[in-house]
This record gives C-alpha cells, structure tokens and sequence, in this order.
C-alpha cells in the first residue's frame, strides 16, 4: 500500500513538471503584457523599469528557472494586474469555489443516485424512460445555456433567487464562507445546481445502467431463489456493487467540477477562482494564469490519489500492491 | 442406419401461438423502431445551413444594412423599412432570425470539422501504437494519457488563451483537446483486431506496414469510432459556444451561436430575452438532434439486433 | 398419490423471441417423494435446468411457463403469486447453482449471505442465524467455520464455495433441494466429496433432491431414482438402477453406450449420431427421431405417450428389447 501511494507521487510530481513546462512556454507565447500595463504616454525609462521589475528581459528558460524555483518555495510569481503573489490571489478565491463545487457534489449525490435507481428500477414504466430522456439534456446542453435559463426562469421571471454574485458571508476558522447564512445559500443555490447537472445526470445514468446490469447477474438471481425480499436485494447486494463505480466517478469528478466552476462563475458572477482564470486571461496576467494551472493540476493528482484508496477499501478485491494497470 | 439430421427433410415443431403476453415481452426487449424521421430532420437543416445566405433576409454581418435604429427590438415587431423582424434584434439592429442562421452554420462547421480532423489524427495515432507496438506504443499511450488527465474546457481555454480568437484556432482547441479520445478507442480495438489471422495472413504476403493498417485494419475497427465521432459532434459544438460565450472562441465578425448567446446575455436581466433565448434554442435544437441521431446510428450498429 | 412430495404434470415453459415461441420444456412430468434422490439427466440445451427454474418460479422474460400443474406437498404452486414464492425459496425449496463464483455476492461476506437466508425467513435473533450458520458450515466439512464467516467468496476455492452454497440451501431444512449441475465446474475429487456428503445430509434429514446433471456417472452414484431428458421432453423414468442396467428407450440405451467406461478397452468409442436440435428447429412427433436406430414411421407423427412397466416409465414406440445382460 505504502509502495503503491509512493509511486503514485513520483507519477504526479511528473505530471506537475510537465504541465508546468508546457503552460508557462504556451502562454509565454502570448500578446505583450508591457501593451495592457503601461499607458502609450509612459517614457521609454519607465518601459524599462516596468520590464526589469516583472523579469520579462530575460531569456525564457531563465524566466522559466527563476519561476520554477521560486515555485518550490512557495512564490508563483506576482499578479501583472494586481502586483500582490499569484497565489495569494488564488488562495483567497479558493473558499468561494470550494464550497461552490462541495454544494455542487451534494446535489449530485443526492439528486442523481435516488434518481437513477428508480429509472433503473422502473425501466418498463414511463417514469423510468422520462428520467433517462431528460438526463439527456443534462450533459449535452452546455452549461452556461442552462445557467442562463436558470437565471431567466428563477430570477428574471419568478424573482425568488438573486441573479449573480455572492452572499453573505461568515468566518469559519478565518475562511469566509457563504453557506452559513441565508443570503448566502439564496445566492448559491442557482449556481451550485448550475455546476452539479451534468453530472447528476451522468451519475443518474451512471446508477441506472448499474442497476440494470447488477438485476442480470447470477448473485441476484441466487439471492431470489434464498427467498431474499426484493427491498433488501436492490440494497443490499445490488447498491453495494453499483456505488463502486459511482464512487468512482463521483471523486474524479470533483476535479473536472473545479474547472469546470469557471464557466458558471462567470455567468453567475461568482467571484471563485475560475472567474480569476477568465478574467486572468483577458488582462493576460500571465502568472495567475500560470499559477492556477499549476495549482488545479495539484488539486487533481491529490484528489485521483484519494480516489484510488477509496476505491480500494470500498471493492475488497482489488489488491493495491498490484502494479498500477 | 439412423437418418441425419436434417430439418429440410424433418417436419420440425412449428411455434406457439401468438398471446397477448408475448406481445408485450418482445414490445419491452426490442425498444424503439428506428427513426429515419431524424434522418431528414438533419437534411433539412443542412440544407438550410447551405442556403442560409440567400434564405435569410438579412446579411447580419454587413454593416451597411443595420441600424442602430432598429435595435433591441422585440419579436415580431417591424423595421424602419417595413418588413418584420420574426425574432426580434440584437443592440446592435441586426435581425436575429439571420444571425441565427448564419449562426448555426458556423456551429456546425466548427463543430463537424473538429471531429474530422481530430477523428483522423487520432484513429491515425491509435492504430500506428497498436500495430507497432513496443516503446512506440507505450509512449504514445502515455501522451494520451497525459492528455486525457485535464478537463476539456481548461485545456482549450488556456490554448485559446495563447492562440487568440479565430474560427481555424478554435477548431485547432478542438482537435487537440479531442483526439486522445479517438486514439485510445482505436487503439484498443486495433490491438483486438490485429490478433486476427487475417492480418498475420497480410504480413506474410509481404504487404507494407501501411497498406496493412489502412487497407487491412482500418476498415475493421471503424465501428466504435463512428458512433464515438457522432456523439461527439454534438459536445464539440457545445463546448465551441462554451468558449465563445467566455469570449476566447471566434471572433465577433463570424458569431457562432455561442457568441450570439454571450452578446445577449447582459440584456437578459432588463428583460429583453430574445436576444440570447433564440440562438440558445436554435443550439439546444442542434445539439438534440444531433445526439438522437447518434442514438439511432449506435442501436442500429449494434451486433445484438 | 397423497403422499407425493413433488407431483408434476404436463409443464411446458416458452422462450419468446421475434421469430416465435418454442418450449424449451414441453409437456414434463415429474414425481417425487420425500427424502427421494432424482437424478434429472439430459445434454445441454435438453431443458433440464430450465424445468428446474420452473418449478421454482424463477423464470423470468423472455421465458414463461405457459401450461402445467407444480403440485408441491399438494398445493399447485403456479396458483401462488410472487410474494408466497418467495416464502417457499430458500425455505421450504431450496435452489443450489451450477458456478458458485458467480451466484455469491462478491462484495458482502459469507456469513452476510448466509444468514440473510435465516433471518428473511425466520424471526430469530441475529446471534442465533449466525450459530447455525457456523452449524451449516461444518456440516459440509468447512475448517474454521466461525473465522469463514467474515470471509468474502473469492478467498475460497471452488470446491468451497460450492460447500457454501449447500450449506446455505441447508439452512432452514428444506423439504426439497433442486440443484442445478452443481458440480459440473469442480474437479472430480471434490465432487465426490460432495456427492457423499449431499447423500449423507439427505438420508438423515429425509430431504428430497432433484440432482440435474449430464453425467450419469453421477447420477449412477447418487440418485434413487432417474429421469433421462431429450429436446424438453422426459423420455424415459424408473429406479436408477433398473434404467441404467436395462434402458428402454433408444436415447438412453445410446447415452450409456457412449460412456468411455462401457467401451471395450481398444474398441472404437460409441456415439450417437448427429446432435440435438435447437430451440426452434426440434422434430415434430418424437425429437430423437432423426438420430434413432429403432424408428418407424409412427415417431414422426406423435410424441408417444407414457408406456409403464412396473415403477419405470417411458415413452417409445419402438424400444430397446427387454433382453436381460448387456448394453
């Protein structure tokens, strides 16, 4: 176990290496920050002094070194637009999309799991083929056309959410965080919904085509000819081999959610860090760019590990000393 | 000596008579009949994507025919010259319904080129692992995992990001977001194939390397790809007004519909919805039809039938 | 017949497909008593696992029994609805499957499994259902039986979990166990351990089994009494050690010829000609026909009805003589 989740580091630390090399000589190849930060009036010193100061006279596998090592200590370079480290600004926007995305995984579990055992239990009936044509719409219509339609229909027509930003906040061992107060939940609730509907569709499908495939196998059948009720059978043994994948699932999704966050808190104003990644990118703030790249990726290769174990404790027959596929 | 067996010469057992039960069985079993509805449904719309420039009533993109004048009309409401606007039009004074059109054909075209190309490169890279084999497979098999490890959408926003806007820049996002897919798909079924014996037949006639691939095994392992590819025609198309609508996909002389939507998007609190509800529909529908399609073409490539 | 256990008449179970309905059981009748072994014998495709999930209500679509009389200790269970099944399975039926790798969960521990059997039926405490599990378990010749009830199925051999499955169909004392070619996947050792034991276990408790299988070495070993089956139909019935030293009808008399044990050391291996036919393509009139060597023209017009000599059954127009000695 112990050899299994040192390998899996060393994968990841190759994986940081290689993105961090590719994302910083990509957007290297970017416009001409010195254009976005310097008014055409400024002198020629001044032009200079603005250069110097940002590192961006110096070769690129020097601006690539100096970044690099400043990277292992902490220091993911400094804002072009803001002039405070990339990673400050990123760490202060993190509270809002993680609770954003935790909301978002909440519902999907608790939307998509119930929903899909009873498409997959009431496969014949119309309910159950109405569920499944509707999680359709969820993961082919793109998201930001279905914040939009929440935003029409709840805020615009119906009036009972607010349409963007963020509520209220309340400090929680001296993070903000929203989900403690009413404002706060109002504002939350639409976007939260927004980011968890493909997957709940994903995961509604997911679980009825599990319920599907456990109903055919020999072990529910043996199970009805021991006389088992049918309620303990779909929890028992049918739940129990389905979660495995959902679970699965679930925890690899929370990584596509924190990307994916960008594109509903750019429609919903939200002020987390995908809406630091749009905004990043327009003013081409190359570091925060880079910074959160590097960061996300982080979060992925963490978040993949855990999964793995989780995985492993939940289906006692996959032997985590094995080699790795 | 005992006759063999022989069903043309055996009377056999003839079946049972038909219930009402068995009816309703076989209904459950064999789901829905195949729909050529969706079929021409798609034809229509292709054509009216060819012919958009000379159906629509106004060039949208032609500066010369707006008018600031006519801007942020409502639906059905009529222009300064007298004809109506069926959906209404943007700040701009451009007739929405044309807009629309134009609109979908670039959807479309961004979207169906994208999965060309990355289809191409990716079934190319897929069955080049599988048939070499070796260090060459498993280095290319690495870089499609790499590849395949970030979500979609951060992976072209920073692309796009470097590259600017532009239609042949956004489909390049496309393609390099998408082929891995292909390339894994591919792969795995190459390597199934190639076990085959009429491939170690190829070999040892002699026949180059490529001709083997593309005559011999490409042919064979089409199938998953195909369905794959149409399915993914309708994600490329959405994840395209995805990037537009967060304003790095195409640029604002060639609106997608996703560009459409984002423009409208600020007037949709002060209730002029038309502006961004008409193109999000028009890319609902197109995405819909586009994904039943693929339905219909997986079941009916489905060996089980 | 009072006293009959198991009195089955005439059932027929179809299988639906868009080309029509064929019964892959076709009119079988089946009598046992209690504490009585049956073997049921029959190649694969004959039916005989199906006529098994048939008289237990386990037949699901594209299946139906469409037609028969299941007559369980009197009661025609074709009248009973699903729930008062359920109350009969694992409890007063019992079912045993083929490959016990897959019929056990494999992601919930044995004693789980096996107790649920107990508890579903019986309200007894939990403490209780699990001492007679580690009962169940060392009666089927498990070591350790209380450390195996917190293991998982894929931690034991084959030949274990199959003891398993036998311990569970033991549980609540069945009157009658079906077990559906349960030792087929097993190596021959093990089963022979098995089938000691099931004998054992049946004589003392007095439970009647329907042993399904192909081998009739098996059923030679095992069984009291015999039924052979062909293309959905019984074809021949009788004390296991009348038929297999006697047989009456052809297929029977073709299937002990073809056991390698029969042949003279040398000689050329004998077998019956051609194969049994599919679902949708048996003959009409008796199946066996276009392989038979006895046949006349009769068998083609009708399946021959129940010809009886003494306890043995069969249904031939043209048998095997009656001519004491050898096949």
């Amino acid at each position: 176990m112990a050899l299994f989740i040192l390998r899996r580091l060393i994968q990841s630390l190759f994986v940081l290496l290689a993105v961090s090399i590719v994302v910083f000589f990509a957007v290297y190849a970017v416009g001409d920050p010195i254009e976005l930060l310097v008014s055409p009036e400024a002198s020629l010193a001044d032009r200079q002094q603005m250069i110097a100061r940002l590192g961006l006279d110096l070769p690129v596998w020097q601006q690539y070194a100096g970044f690099m090592w400043r990277a292992l200590h902490g220091d993911m370079g400094t804002s072009f637009v803001q002039g405070v480290p990339a990673i400050s600004l990123i760490l202060q926007r993190l509270p809002a999309t993680f609770e954003l995305v935790v909301a978002a995984m909440l519902m999907t579990c608790v939307f998509g799991i119930p929903l899909g055992l009873l498409a997959g239990l009431r496969r014949d009936t119309a309910l159950g083929r109405g569920i499944l044509a509707t999680s359709v719409l969820g993961f082919s219509l793109p998201a930001f056309w279905l914040g939009m339609m929440l935003i029409l229909m709840f805020a615009v027509w119906l009036g009972w959410l607010p349409a963007s930003g963020r509520g209220d906040t309340v400090s929680v061992l001296g993070v903000p965080f929203s989900f403690l107060t009413r404002d706060g939940l109002a504002h939350m609730a639409m976007p939260a919904l927004n980011l968890a509907l493909a997957n709940v569709a994903l995961i509604l499908r997911m679980t009825a085509s599990g319920v599907a495939e456990a109903e055919s196998q020999e072990y529910v059948k043996f199970a009805r000819a021991k006389g088992i009720r049918p309620r303990r059978i779909v929890n028992r043994h049918i739940l129990r081999n389905i979660l495995i994948p959902v679970v699965t699932v679930v925890g690899l999704e929370f990584g596509q959610l924190i990307a994916y966050s960008t594109i509903t808190e750019t429609v919903f104003a939200w002020p987390g860090m995908g809406k630091l990644l749009i905004d990043s990118v327009y003013q081409l703030d190359r570091p925060v760019v880079v910074a959160y790249v590097m960061f996300v990726t982080f979060l992925f290769v963490v978040i993949n590990l855990i999964v793995d174990i989780m995985y492993a404790a939940l289906d006692p027959r996959v032997q985590l000393s094995a080699p790795a596929h | 000596m005992p006759d063999s067996v022989s069903s043309s010469r055996t009377r056999t057992v003839p079946p049972l008579a038909e219930t009402p039960r068995r009816v309703a069985i076989l209904r459950k079993l064999h789901g829905r009949p195949t729909a050529r509805g969706t079929l021409i449904i798609l034809a229509v719309l292709a054509l009216i994507i060819m012919i958009a420039p000379f159906f629509a009533p106004q060039n949208p993109y032609d500066l010369a025919n707006l008018s600031i004048m006519d801007g942020r009309l409502p639906p059905r409401s009529t222009a300064m010259d007298g004809h109506m606007y069926l959906m209404g039009t943007d700040d701009q004074g451009r007739d929405m319904f044309s807009a629309i059109l134009y609109g979908i054909r670039i959807s479309l075209l961004v979207g169906l080129s994208a999965v060309a190309i990355a289809t191409a490169i990716g079934s190319f890279v897929g069955l080049l692992a599988a048939y070499v084999g070796g260090r060459i497979d498993a280095a290319l098999m690495r870089l499609v995992d790499f590849v395949l490890g970030f979500p979609s959408i951060l992976v072209a926003l920073v692309l796009l990001a470097v590259l600017g806007r532009g239609v042949d820049k956004v489909i390049l996002a496309l393609v390099l977001v998408q082929w891995a897919h292909y390339a894994r798909i591919m792969r795995g079924r190459a390597l199934q194939e190639r076990r085959k014996e009429y491939v170690e037949a190829a070999m040892n006639l002699g026949f180059p390397a490529w001709r083997i691939m593309l005559v011999h095994l490409l042919p064979n392992c089409v199938g998953p790809i195909l369905v794959y590819a149409t399915v993914q025609i309708a994600h490329a198309i959405a994840l395209e007004a995805t990037l537009s609508f967060l304003g790095v996909g195409v640029p604002i002389t060639e609106p997608s519909l996703g560009l459409l939507i984002a423009n409208g998007f600020q007037y949709l609190l002060s209730g002029d919805y038309w502006i961004s509800l008409f193109p999000g529909l028009a890319l609902l529908f197109l995405i819909l039809t586009i994904n039943i399609l693929g339905d219909r073409l997986r079941e009916s490539l489905d060996p089980r039938r | 017949m009072s006293d009959l256990l198991l009195d089955v008449r005439g059932l027929r179970t179809a299988f639906h497909t868009t080309a029509g309905a064929w019964p892959a059981v076709d009119g079988v009748d089946l009598t046992l008593r209690r504490g009585e072994i049956l073997g049921l014998v029959g190649e694969s495709g004959s039916g005989k696992s199906v006529t098994g999930f048939s008289l237990m209500g386990l037949i699901d679509p594209p299946g139906e029994v469409v037609a028969g009389e299941v007559r369980f200790k009197g009661e025609d269970l074709r009248k009973r609805n699903e729930e008062g099944m359920r109350r009969l399975r694992g409890n007063r039926i019992a079912m045993i499957f083929q490959d016990p790798l897959m019929t056990l969960n494999p992601v919930l521990r044995i004693g789980e499994q096996m107790a649920e059997t107990i508890l579903t039926h019986e309200n007894v405490s939990r403490a209780d259902a699990m001492a007679r599990c580690v009962e169940a378990l060392a009666m089927v010749g498990i070591p350790s039986p209380q450390a195996r009830l917190r293991s998982f199925p894929h931690e034991f051999s084959g030949g274990m979990r199959q003891r398993v499955a036998i311990a569970i169909a033991l549980l609540n004392n069945p009157d009658l166990i079906i077990a559906d070619e349960p030792t087929t996947a097993l190596d021959v050792t093990i089963q022979g351990q098995i089938l000691y034991r099931m004998q054992e276990i049946c004589r003392t408790r007095d439970t009647a089994l329907i042993w399904i299988t192909h081998d009739l070495g098996v059923v030679a070993e095992l069984a009291d009494r015999i039924a052979v089956m062909y293309a959905g139909r019984i074809v021949e019935t009788g004390p296991v050690d009348e038929v297999l030293d006697a047989p009456r009808h052809p297929y029977t008399q073709g299937l002990l010829r073809s056991m390698p044990g029969t042949t003279q050391p040398g000689a050329r291996l004998r077998q019956i000609d051609g194969m049994a036919p599919s679902l949708s393509a048996r003959p009409s009139g008796c199946p066996f026909r276009p392989r038979c060597g006895h046949a006349i023209t009769r068998c083609t017009e009708q399946f021959p009805g129940p010809t009886r000599e003494g306890s043995r059954t069969f249904h031939c127009y043209a048998p095997v003589a009656r001519v004491g000695g050898q096949v």
